[in-house]
């Protein structure tokens, strides 16, 4: 739960006092132009900032405590991998970061997944864009994560791994994962979300369900919320 | 193995691994020392008397240029593809995160000094066999000290624009007790004065140095980390 959350950068307000209660099992589009404070909100949410004023908690507990981070799985702008290590290597680091039981089997299992298991002990620097993507994708899932914060997840991916993440998307919405999720794409996001919150420089001017209308015209949630 | 533990180890591992794959560190700072070594056998008579005064201080100004260079890696290498982030949204506690740069800052300057003694012995012609143990003390000593005030202000000044230059000129001013400590023990056993109760106070002053700030750094990481 997002509670009153406000955030400044000087005396620039990024974010205006948010409020946002994301359910258990939901997927958020967090839907806003450029610089309408998107990803701050995420990064607060993913206690990678801390706010000015207000709270996250998640079941109650601040979010920066132990036992949520390890409840939450984060995919942002870069994809957090170290290039001057393997594939295998870099799974296998945040395994044991996460305290995972058999790190080694673990790593194995998602670059199977995603399809990288024939280049498990390539650099990454040595990886194509692509590759270097799903493998990101596979760390963000790699501790089956309870909340999924994705920061723009299908911007500058390819083919593959757009299916990839899709498809994993797909499968943690039906597990019952919940799912917050900033984009510029409507229709991809608008797709699979259930419910829509909409940011105008650094207010939340719009919270609910995702609704059929919206879907029809993607374009009717800026025109009745957002500025043009 | 507690956690704290397991997080710092495996933090290390990686940084230590991803160093001897590129050697980016290494290859500057003992390259820095050993210009810095030449140029002052240069500047003084390697024989001389006066130099047994001053190689203390020699010696750690080397150690310390050396360091500033390759602690300003430790928190900028987790910059690119945001690292960083990944490594503070993982359950591990950010104090075991640092202790692990620190750990692996400590094992590649050590590396570096050991071999940049080395080069010392060899141009200016001293002999510290009879003291070895105690000096080897107070280099682990000084370079703890060192490397923890570094690593902290590493993770201070990653985002500013001008980091090469603000690590030392923040890291400087702190490590002069330290310093102090450890040119004045290394001058004494170079010159053969060996570990009493006239220098001992220093060597004190080293493990408290150490033990102090080690403890300031893990309380305030969170904050410098997260904000």
């Amino acid at each position: 739960m997002v509670g009153g959350v406000s955030k400044y950068y000087g005396h620039f307000p990024a974010l205006r006092d948010i409020r946002l209660q994301v359910a258990p099992g939901s997927t958020v589009a967090l839907l806003g132009r450029n610089g309408a404070g998107k990803t701050t909100l995420l990064r607060i949410i993913a206690g990678l900032s801390k706010s000015s004023q207000g709270t996250v908690r998640i079941d109650g507990t601040d979010v920066r405590q132990a036992t949520n981070r390890r409840r939450i799985g984060v995919l942002g702008h870069g994809i957090s991998l170290y290039d001057e290590l393997s594939a295998t290597e870099n799974l296998v680091l945040f395994a044991r970061l996460y305290g995972l039981p058999d790190p080694q089997k673990r790593a194995l299992a998602w670059l199977e997944r995603t399809g990288l298991d024939r280049v498990r002990d390539g650099l990454v620097r040595e990886f194509s864009r692509g590759m270097r993507q799903r493998l990101a994708v596979a760390r963000a899932f790699l501790h089956d994560p309870e909340l999924l914060l994705f920061d723009e997840p299908f911007t500058a991916l390819d083919d593959r791994a757009i299916a990839v993440l899709q498809s994993l998307l797909a499968e943690a919405h039906a597990g019952g994962r919940t799912i917050v999720l900033s984009t510029h794409q409507l229709r991809e996001a608008l797709e699979i979300a259930t419910h829509v919150a909409l940011i105008r420089r650094g207010q939340l001017v719009f919270s609910g369900e995702r609704t059929q209308q919206m879907l029809d015209d993607t374009g009717w949630l800026y025109r009745t919320y957002g500025d043009n | 193995m507690p956690s704290f533990l397991r997080a710092s180890l495996t933090i290390a591992a990686k940084d230590l691994r991803s160093e001897f794959r590129t050697k980016e560190a290494f290859n500057a700072s003992f390259a820095f020392s050993v210009v810095i070594l030449l140029l002052f056998s240069f500047a003084f008579d390697p024989s001389s008397e006066q130099l047994r005064d001053i190689s203390g201080g020699l010696l750690w100004l080397v150690f310390s240029f050396a360091g500033a260079l390759s602690l300003n890696r430790s928190f900028a290498r987790e910059l690119q593809n945001d690292c960083l982030d990944a490594l503070v949204s993982s359950p591990a506690p950010t104090g075991a995160l640092f202790l692990g740069k620190a750990l692996a800052n400590y094992v590649l300057l050590l590396i570096v000094e050991m071999a940049s003694l080395l080069v010392f012995a060899l141009f200016y012609d001293v002999r510290f066999a009879k003291q070895l143990g105690p000096l080897l003390l107070v280099i682990l000593l000084g370079t703890r000290g060192m490397t923890v005030i570094g690593t902290m202000f590493s993770a201070l000044t990653v985002n500013l624009r001008m980091r090469e230059l603000m690590l030392p000129t923040l890291v400087y001013p702190l490590m002069i007790p330290a310093l102090m400590a450890a040119m004045t023990l290394t001058t004494d056993l170079i010159a053969g004065t060996p570990l009493g109760p006239e220098n001992l106070i220093w060597l004190r002053l080293l493990a408290g140095f150490d033990v102090i700030y080690t403890a300031l750094a893990v309380v305030f990481i969170d904050i410098v980390l997260v904000g």
